[in-house]
């Protein structure tokens, strides 16, 4: 089946403001640049973003919540992001803290079916308010709720037109479970190829979970902390 | 003399047993890898999604699709292995990781811990280290015994929003080792040259002393 669409205009189709989107990365590791930059210029607002962290203050989501496109983040970890912070203490910007474990498993669990879950993690803290809590094994677990997103966009290192993934070192991720959960999941690569040129038994994203799939150009790939040892 | 940061990395890395998955979590504990004794094998997991995490690349071979959680460049060694983050979160839930080290802003002398927020003034998020407390079998936490303003870290009950209860078992702060038992803080080793009487000065929460306490050995 062939996924593929033309360029990353014709991808992002259909994204209009309010809605709720899932973006892959981990920092900025992983992250659709390319999705990202199309969504700066439609200048669709109000949009809730599922998205382990916020970019940095220029790159990422970050380009997104300088232009205050963004009503809600859900999220794991938003520090180094000035501009994030503002606006969460103002108030201006809604934010959900979820566990980084739980904002996984809420994601895959969205994709595979399951409403919801119990876990340990976060019981006892904020994070449990108004959740159930039952015991297993005499310990306490939160139930947890699947999420799933109108568009998914996902960034993976190689992709084949039907839809089939390959992603590189961590910039894996939350890629793919989030690419699951997506009612529209879009896939931007770096490589894009035939059916056929990518081994079966190396694909990581089956592409069943892929609508569009396109070839991203001009990777920046910015390194939040360039940290090295000394030879 | 107390400990630096560098010195209680060391100490913790005395903690390590073979054939253990480690998880580091950033800051103090990252600085564990560095001292591992020889013929002690162990993993690093890094919840991001990598396990076989090798030291910080040599300049110009760091790779923008290969770091670690605290978002630093890193290498894999060989036998390393990537995976997706709810991959990673089984591991660290499921209990296949052996130890999680990780800072803290203050520990309760029950093994609550708090090291996500303060409220009005940060707010980071708790990334992974929710996930990680609730599960680990063995946590310990690496942090100065007092806090900037010299208030102690730990304390009989965290006054900021707690990350996980009752989960700590063993604290090395730049003061001491401790072990949270029921009814406190165990005081168990001394950094060289501090005394019993600093230690208990530093330590807000319960203090239990036993016996004659030793000095660390580094």
């Amino acid at each position: 089946m062939n996924k593929i669409v033309a360029n990353v205009e014709e991808a992002c189709e259909g994204i209009q403001d309010g809605m709720t989107l899932m973006i892959g990365g981990f920092g900025l590791c992983g992250i659709p640049e390319n999705s990202i930059s199309e969504l700066v210029k439609l200048n669709v607002t109000g949009l809730t973003c599922i998205s382990n962290n916020a970019g940095v203050d220029d790159f990422g989501l970050g380009l997104l919540l300088q232009k205050k496109q963004i009503k809600k983040m859900i999220s794991s970890y938003v520090g180094e992001n000035d501009e994030f912070e503002r606006q969460m203490l103002s108030g201006e910007l809604e934010v959900d803290l979820i566990p980084q474990g739980s904002l996984a498993e809420r994601c895959r669990a969205g994709g595979a079916g399951i409403p919801a879950f119990f876990t340990p993690a976060g019981y006892g803290t904020e994070v449990a308010e108004g959740k159930e809590v039952r015991e297993f094994d005499g310990k306490p677990h939160i139930l947890e709720s699947a999420l799933t997103a109108d568009f998914a966009i996902v960034k993976a290192w190689k992709g084949d037109t039907a839809g089939n993934l390959v992603f590189k070192g961590t910039a894996r991720n939350f890629n793919p479970m989030m690419a699951m959960a997506g009612k529209i999941t879009i896939a931007e690569v770096e490589e894009l190829l035939e059916p056929g040129e990518l081994n079966p038994n190396e694909i990581h994203t089956p592409g069943i979970f892929v609508q569009r799939i396109f070839q991203g150009k001009g990777y920046e790939k910015r390194i939040e902390q360039r940290t090295v040892r000394q030879k | 003399m107390a400990l630096n940061k560098n010195e209680i990395a060391q100490r913790i890395a005395q903690e390590l047993q073979s054939g253990w998955y480690v998880n580091l979590g950033i800051g103090i504990p990252t600085l564990v890898a560095n001292y591992i004794s020889k013929g002690i094998e162990v993993e690093f997991q890094s919840e991001n999604g990598i396990l076989g995490m090798g030291p910080f690349p040599f300049e110009g071979e760091e790779d923008a699709d290969l770091i670690n959680a605290g978002k630093q460049t890193i290498t894999a060694l060989p036998g390393a292995v990537y995976f997706d983050s709810a991959t990673s979160f089984a591991m660290i839930r499921g209990q296949h990781v052996q130890l999680t080290v990780l800072g803290a802003m203050e520990v309760s002398e029950t093994g609550d811990i708090a090291n996500w927020k303060i409220p009005g003034k940060m707010v980071k998020g708790m990334g992974g280290a929710m996930d990680l407390v609730a599960s680990a079998d063995n946590i310990i936490v690496a942090m100065m015994h007092t806090n900037r303003a010299g208030e102690s870290k730990l304390l009989k009950s965290c006054s900021l929003p707690l990350t996980g209860v009752g989960c700590v078992k063993k604290i090395v702060t730049n003061l001491a080792v401790l072990e949270v038992v029921k009814g406190g803080f165990k005081l168990l080793e001394r950094a060289p040259g501090v005394s019993v009487e600093e230690i208990k000065a530093a330590t807000e929460g319960t203090l239990i002393i036993e016996g004659d306490i030793p000095e660390m050995k580094l």
